[in-house]
């Protein structure tokens, strides 16, 4: 009889980097796919199959593992919400020199810009979702900061204005499919290990200082590279109804930086400071991978081939 | 419930350390001719370095000039 607790102790066991492993990542992406709006082909019930979470448990424990060896601790400032908001904004400073927005602003083509929409999709599609399960796990000013980040992520009441309903339009506007998922055989592995981790500390109420840590890293470095890759699709001649999106985060991610990093992790770990070095941690981690995995892009385009897996996506 | 018991929804600019003054509650952005501004969301950030490319609001251009407001 297949036995699914060994199988996956066997892929963890023998993956020599599970950031960068395809089948683990998908297994991982799948599993939390139960909890959010799942498939149309599986049986809910599976959400809470203990089978599948105590496998599910085996990837977490790994990939945890393979995250806190990955990613270089900041130094910890004061448990105070002024210098953790000073912290958080000092370690995502703006670096000069090249990054993927750069190149969408200055040099991408057509199609690699297109691929960046389908690389972002897996988890732009579902913006916001990975932290808000954070929420139920707060208390006072740092509740109320998250919920106000993430009214205005959804929309601030408006359907049409859900962050991720603009990005499907993005993806419309450009001739892509922005059903969830169509494209997730496309990306490789560290796209996904992007996503699964925000889902893991969204997901575990011990790492919700680590979701904190991440969504304030992940606002305090978005208004900036928006603004590029919005100017990147102007250059290649796209209009509003592909730019809308990025021009929207260069406003919206301004005020949401300085609501996550005063309120939202300081107003944290002013009420637990115990909580200091799960907070800076998930900062640094969103950093890590996600460098990565932009890295990972460039790299691909420096070498004239494409990012994603196989016979690369059209449309 | 009397009306002095409610807590005070009174409106608040939080004055960002080295960043834009973040407003929250209830406030009228007008031009000069009290013409209302295009507002997209109800807590705005005004830019307060000068160089946001949207201004009134801030585009996190603050943190490219190394803006400080020496602690204020």
């Amino acid at each position: 009889m297949f036995d699914l607790q060994q199988a996956i102790a066997r892929a963890v066991a023998g993956s020599d980097d599970l950031l960068h492993d395809d089948d683990v990542q998908l297994a991982l992406d799948m599993l939390y796919e139960l909890h959010y709006t799942g498939f149309d082909e599986a049986d809910d019930g599976w959400e809470w199959s203990p089978a599948l979470l105590a496998g599910r448990s085996l990837i977490e424990a790994a990939f945890e593992r393979a995250l806190r060896a990955s990613v270089p601790m900041p130094e910890l400032p004061e448990p105070r919400a002024d210098a953790v908001a000073a912290a958080l904004f000092e370690l995502t400073a703006p670096t000069p020199g090249p990054g993927l927005a750069r190149t969408i602003e200055r040099e991408a083509t057509d199609e690699q810009a297109r691929e960046f929409i389908i690389q972002r999709s897996i988890y732009t599609l579902k913006e916001a979702d990975p932290h808000t399960w954070a929420i139920p796990r707060l208390r006072g000013r740092a509740k109320a900061a998250l919920v106000e980040i993430q009214s205005d992520e959804y929309g601030g009441g408006r359907a049409e204005r859900i962050h991720a309903a603009l990005f499907a339009g993005t993806m419309r506007a450009l001739g892509l499919d922005d059903t969830y998922g169509a494209y997730i055989d496309a990306v490789p592995a560290i796209t996904l290990a992007s996503l699964n981790m925000s889902t893991m500390f969204g997901l575990h109420r011990r790492l919700r200082g680590s979701a904190v840590g991440h969504l304030a890293a992940f606002e305090m470095t978005s208004s900036l590279p928006c603004r590029m890759i919005g100017d990147g699709f102007r250059r290649l001649g796209y209009g509003v109804d592909v730019t809308f999106y990025y021009d929207e985060h260069v406003e919206a991610d301004s005020v949401h930086e300085q609501i996550a990093g005063r309120d939202l992790a300081g107003g944290l770990v002013d009420a637990h400071p115990e909580l200091l070095a799960d907070v800076m941690f998930g900062a640094a981690a969103c950093l890590v991978v996600d460098g990565m995995a932009a890295d990972d892009v460039r790299s691909a385009w420096e070498a004239g081939e494409s990012s994603l897996l196989g016979s690369a996506v059209r449309s | 419930m009397t009306d002095e018991d409610r807590p005070a929804a009174t409106p608040a600019i939080v004055a960002c350390p080295d960043g834009p003054l973040l407003v929250r509650g209830d406030v009228d952005l007008v031009d000069p001719q009290g013409r209302p501004l295009e507002r997209h969301r109800r807590t705005v950030a005004l830019c307060r370095c000068g160089s946001s490319a949207i201004k009134p609001y801030c585009d996190g251009t603050h943190k490219l000039k190394h803006f400080t407001t020496g602690g204020a």
